[in-house]
């Protein structure tokens, strides 16, 4: 039984199909004026609070707080726990150390991701894995002959991600003390009230930004002392539309949107790899084995079949779900997430292709269709594929960031 | 200093690992096989009883032999013979009313019916276990991803079921996964005759003759040769610790080293490469190629472990089912067992205890749920009124594969529980040999818990994994290491949990050698 009929478990010990409230449920209600929500692994998520631009402009020039709750959390322990994240990773993990965030991806034997996620070491032998989607089984069955204990603890920890330029100066506000010194991909305990609270520098929005994972039991004070704290440094609650506008103008991809878990996948040729994603660099051949090791090897003689291109399309009409074209009208693949981004002053995208399209001075095209006034047109828009993030601020990485 | 380097390790010196070690030396290779018993033989080492008195310790006839083993490692050099190599079988009844089985005709107070329906099903059986016959010496061919040789292969197999003609053929695809009770009860209605053809082909397995797949382990049965014809069983000549002694004689004769009372604690990995092993003891051996005859589990999880495989593949390995089923009654006795109603030459042959397949089926039962027989089925041989080396003047060692005995007992098996055991085991043989007790110098029962710890092998199921259609051919152990090599650079297979799998054949460890030399090349 996995972790999320668990959370869903009824009184009665049945499975029920209520959505569950987060810890942050009562504060987000409040806040929320628009009463848009979605089911987000079980639990009700907003998808504004107010306007999404609104809160996307909170985020870029303010600080935007989302609430992460329901992200997947395991917690892997054991003596073999370091031996089984070696396994399970694709990456090199020697750099991981106690308050090191890890981002990773996994595959399975086929060497198909399976999902990314991060990795925090919070003790020697005591990690926590956080992704997308739910893997417990795969987890589990990944644990056989190691001595390591893998527990699903989403319900047990609540999370909140506090980012944008202000938020270093709304942490220190909140009283983290020092937090200024966290460095990107670190995490450190900071003494809050008369509890300690984890945070780490990390996001999804490719700004500076910080994420706390805290006990439910004083989640809602925490919410409470967080934007009082911020009041005059512009806090806003965010909901996941603006925080999808951001992580797309970043460039990170999602389980389930951007690809495909290989372990849900059922049709052959619909999972990807790790170079299919471009996520090469997070494959070390180095490690003489790891979980799809042998395909990915065979994969990197022989050549992928996809790759992940961000593209740069010309006009201003967002390309959802587009097809994408070469020069030769084509068709080579495509888009998966897109949007206008108002901070690049671009029209973003991010395509799945067909080797050998994509290469970097590529022009591509995407099929876009838009409506006005009921009526639809069709636009072939010339797209230039790009090797950068679409948003990569200097204050994304400066330590300590900017105080205001 | 520097250690030497061998080309090859084999772990494990069963008749599997020390075949394929013969097979290996003679091809130049510098091979040390490693036991971690004090004598070679694993299933077909013999056992002491007590002064005088040598059991066969797990297999006690010779069934699934492969003539090409025999006559290329020159076994019979080595001392390899039969005393009889078409051992008859005798369907014992309560009432004494036994019923013969030899080759194709039947002994007894049975129907002209049933005489012939026996002679007909006996040579469709053959004619089908013929076809698998050429499939168990060599590697299986991969499905997919197949060489042009596979390829092949596989067309051939498609054409010998095709030529047995459209009956045959449709006979043969009606069958192959039926059940052994139904086909039975097609050609026979003598009870005695079909439960001894039901145990037949559910000995060794978890399976009852109403279970799918009996047909299958049936066949797999018939498709050796010890040298009475295809089909048949033959009892080794002084015995089954000879067999493995012929076996190693071979290997040692082509220059392999054989050592005993050495066992391996772990096989070592470099770089993503087996490099060698470490003995209990700390002694390490350093070879290019290491090969396990231990079942995939052991192999994978205990010496190997996990970390240096992927996740995938583990699981499969863990998945296998390979626990067993079987116990094995070894008894000393200072006369020869007098069963009711059994002319006195039946003891050189075999005594099968399973009256109907109800009787055997009921005897499944429980086993179903972690519970042993209340009355056991038995194969029982008395080894020593074939050749009378194995017991002191005037005594005899009987030996019987006892079933059922499932590995995982609701409470675990302990003493008190083997004991138990033991006691229904010897009441159920005393119904048919009623002064057998009095007789009795020294019993052992051997349940699958022991089988297990003696043999080291996962789960006690001496055919290292059950024989059936997911576990059979193709997908032998497991999909990614059907061609005998692990997915470990270096490592590879070569013991009963590989193609074709158990009995005493030494098929698994020839062609695991044919594939090893074919793919790491000859020096």
């Amino acid at each position: 039984m996995n972790g999320r009929a668990d959370a869903r478990a009824d009184e009665r010990g049945g499975v029920s199909e209520r959505v569950l409230g987060t810890a942050f449920h009562a504060r987000t209600a409040a806040a929320s004026k628009r009463n848009r929500w979605h089911d987000w692994n079980g639990y009700t998520v907003a998808d504004c609070y107010t306007a999404a631009d609104l809160e996307y402009f909170a985020v870029r020039n303010a600080t935007g707080v989302f609430d992460l709750s329901p992200m997947t959390k395991y917690r892997i322990t054991g003596p073999d726990a370091w031996a089984y994240l070696d396994r399970l990773l694709t990456r090199d993990i020697a750099m991981l150390e106690p308050g090191r965030v890890l981002y990773a991806v996994w595959c399975d034997d086929a060497g198909k991701v399976i999902d990314d996620g991060t990795v925090f070491q919070l003790a020697d032998g005591d990690y926590r894995l956080c992704c997308q989607e739910r893997h417990l089984d795969w987890l589990q069955d990944a644990a056989l002959g190691f001595d390591v204990r893998v527990q699903e603890e989403t319900a047990a920890v609540a999370a909140l991600a506090v980012q944008g330029p202000t938020s270093c100066a709304v942490l220190k506000a909140l009283g983290l003390d020092g937090v200024e010194a966290l460095r990107p991909f670190r995490h450190a305990r900071f003494a809050l009230g008369d509890g300690e609270e984890l945070v780490s520098r990390t996001g999804f929005t490719g700004d500076l930004g910080y994420e706390l994972w805290i006990d439910p039991a004083r989640a809602e004070a925490l919410w409470d002392r967080l934007f009082e704290a911020g009041r005059g440094r512009g806090i806003a609650p965010i909901g996941t539309d603006a925080l999808e506008l951001c992580r797309i103008e970043a460039g990170f991809i999602q389980a389930g949107v951007d690809f495909l878990p290989a372990t849900g996948i059922v049709r052959p040729g619909r999972a990807r790899s790790p170079f299919e994603l471009g996520l090469d660099w997070l494959v070390d051949f180095r490690k003489p084995n790891f979980n799809g090791r042998r395909a990915l090897a065979k994969e990197l003689r022989e050549g992928s079949r996809w790759r992940l291109v961000r593209l740069d399309i010309e006009g201003n009409k967002p390309a959802h779900h587009a097809y994408v074209f070469d020069r030769r009208r084509r068709q080579v693949g495509f888009v998966t997430s897109a949007a206008w981004s108002p901070v690049a002053k671009k029209n973003v995208a991010l395509a799945t292709v067909a080797r050998p399209a994509g290469e970097p001075v590529d022009t591509l095209f995407a099929e876009i269709y838009y409506q006005r006034e009921m009526h639809w047109s069709r636009k072939m828009a010339a797209c230039r594929v790009v090797q950068d993030p679409f948003w990569d601020p200097p204050r994304r990485r400066a330590t300590p960031p900017a105080d205001f | 200093m520097s250690r030497p380097r061998h080309d090859a390790v084999v772990i494990g010196a069963g008749h599997n690992g020390l075949a394929c070690a013969a097979y290996l030396a003679r091809a130049g290779l510098d091979v040390t096989v490693l036991e971690a018993a004090e004598r070679v033989g694993g299933g077909a080492a013999e056992r002491q009883l007590a002064a005088g008195f040598r059991a066969p310790g797990l297999a006690h006839l010779l069934a699934n032999m492969q003539p090409e083993v025999a006559a290329e490692l020159e076994l019979a050099k080595f001392g390899l013979a039969t005393v009889c190599a078409d051992v008859a079988t005798l369907a014992l009844s309560p009432d004494g009313d036994h019923v013969g089985l030899h080759g194709d005709r039947l002994k007894g107070p049975v129907s002209a019916r049933d005489h012939q329906g026996y002679a007909e099903l006996r040579s469709r059986m053959l004619r089908f276990a013929a076809l698998l016959r050429p499939w168990l010496n060599r590697r299986p061919p991969l499905l997919v991803n197949g060489a042009a040789g596979d390829k092949v292969a596989l067309a051939r197999l498609g054409l010998d079921i095709r030529r047995l003609g459209r009956r045959e053929m449709r006979e043969f695809l009606r069958m192959i996964g039926t059940n052994i009770y139904d086909v039975l009860d097609e050609y026979l209605t003598d009870d005695r005759v079909k439960g001894a053809l039901a145990l037949d082909a559910v000995l060794g397995t978890h399976l009852g003759p109403r279970s799918g797949n009996s047909v299958l382990t049936a066949l797999y049965r018939l498709a050796g040769d010890p040298g009475g014809g295809p089909g048949t069983l033959a009892l080794p000549a002084g015995g089954m610790g000879r067999v493995a002694d012929a076996f190693a004689g071979a290997a040692r004769a082509a220059g392999a080293r054989v050592r005993t009372g050495c066992p391996v604690a772990r096989i070592r990995v470099d770089h993503g490469r087996a490099c060698g092993v470490e003995l209990a003891d700390g002694e390490r051996l350093e070879a290019t190629l290491v090969i396990s005859s231990a079942d995939p589990k052991t192999t994978v999880f205990d010496l190997l472990g996990a970390r240096h495989v992927e996740a995938g593949f583990a699981r499969r390995v863990h998945h296998l089912r390979m626990a067993g089923n079987a116990a094995k009654l070894h008894l000393a006795l200072d006369a020869a067992p007098e069963f009711s109603g059994a002319p006195p030459d039946a003891l050189a042959g075999r005594l099968l205890i399973a009256p109907d397949m109800d009787y055997v089926e009921r005897a499944f039962n429980p086993a179903k749920y972690g519970r042993c027989s209340e009355q056991p089925v038995m194969e029982i041989t008395v080894p020593s009124a074939a050749d009378p080396t194995l017991a002191p003047p005037g005594c005899h060692v009987l030996s019987a594969v006892v079933q059922y005995a499932p590995r995982f007992l609701e409470d675990g098996w302990d003493d008190e529980r083997t004991g138990a055991f033991r006691e229904r085991v010897l009441a159920t043989l005393s119904a048919y040999a009623p002064g057998l007790r009095r007789h009795i110098v020294a019993a052992e029962l051997l349940g699958p818990a022991d089988i297990e710890r003696i043999y080291r092998v996962r789960g006690g199921h001496w055919h290292h994994g059950e024989l059936a259609l997911d576990q059979f051919l193709f997908t032998r152990p497991v999909p990614g290491a059907t061609g005998y090599a692990l997915p470990l650079e270096g490592l590879w297979l070569c013991g009963a949990g590989t193609h074709p799998g158990g009995g005493i054949s030494g098929a698994a460890g020839r062609n695991a050698a044919a594939e090893i030399l074919r793919r790491e090349g000859r020096r």
